[in-house]
């Protein structure tokens, strides 16, 4: 039933621009395409277990987020792994120089990739970047 | 015999609601309707969006005092 492919590639630390990025992954997924996430960067801190704090705003707009009840985006990447079987890789490059393995990452990550991989992966596709 | 159940997802935005639905119509039969309660305008307009999308039946959307009433058959 997949529609379209959509890759998006993710390198933030800023709260808004993870939340925009989780809102495209988990809509996209659910409503029939194929969704791949890299996450790399000042993204992957988010994405280690126990890491629970809130990114830092960007602007305005994200101090006023977070005191609204927006679904949290860590919550938003999860529904579009287990709702829309979407695919989030952990950037391997990042997680070298950040020297941790795969199990201290969320368990609804997939297996660390490469960039090359990815690229490869995302062609014919959308490519969204954060 | 399909039952009818009522999601509330008053006080969350976009995409909460929607999502909450989808989790609820993975749990559902075939031909269950399910009523989703959102006071998210964004969403009035794009939960029916995802129902035609995906080839689900949208029974009616209506709005009482604030909040607004989608509700969905689930077609497959």
């Amino acid at each position: 039933m997949a529609s379209g492919k959509i890759s998006i590639i993710v390198v933030t630390g800023s709260h808004e621009r993870l939340q925009m990025a989780a809102m495209l992954a988990s809509v996209g997924a659910v409503s029939g395409n194929d969704v791949s996430v890299f996450l790399s960067m000042n993204s992957l801190q988010y994405f280690v277990k126990g890491h629970d704090q809130s990114p830092p705003a960007e602007g305005s707009f994200g101090t006023l987020m977070a005191s609204r009840n927006v679904p949290p985006f860590r919550t938003l990447f999860e529904q579009a792994v287990d709702l829309g079987d979407a695919k989030i890789f952990p950037c391997s490059m990042a997680m070298d120089v950040m020297g941790i393995e795969p199990d201290v990452l969320q368990p609804w990550l997939g297996e660390p990739l490469g960039l090359t991989k990815f690229l490869a992966d995302a062609q014919d596709g959308q490519v969204y970047t954060f | 015999m399909s039952e009818k159940k009522v999601i509330d997802a008053r006080g969350s935005f976009c995409p909460g609601p929607l999502m909450e639905l989808i989790g609820w119509i993975k749990l559902a039969n075939v031909g269950d309707e399910l009523e989703l309660l959102s006071t998210d305008k964004g969403s009035a307009a794009d939960v029916p969006e995802w129902v035609h999308k995906v080839g689900h039946e949208l029974v009616g959307v209506r709005e009482e005092a604030g909040v607004w009433h989608v509700t969905v058959r689930k077609a497959k």
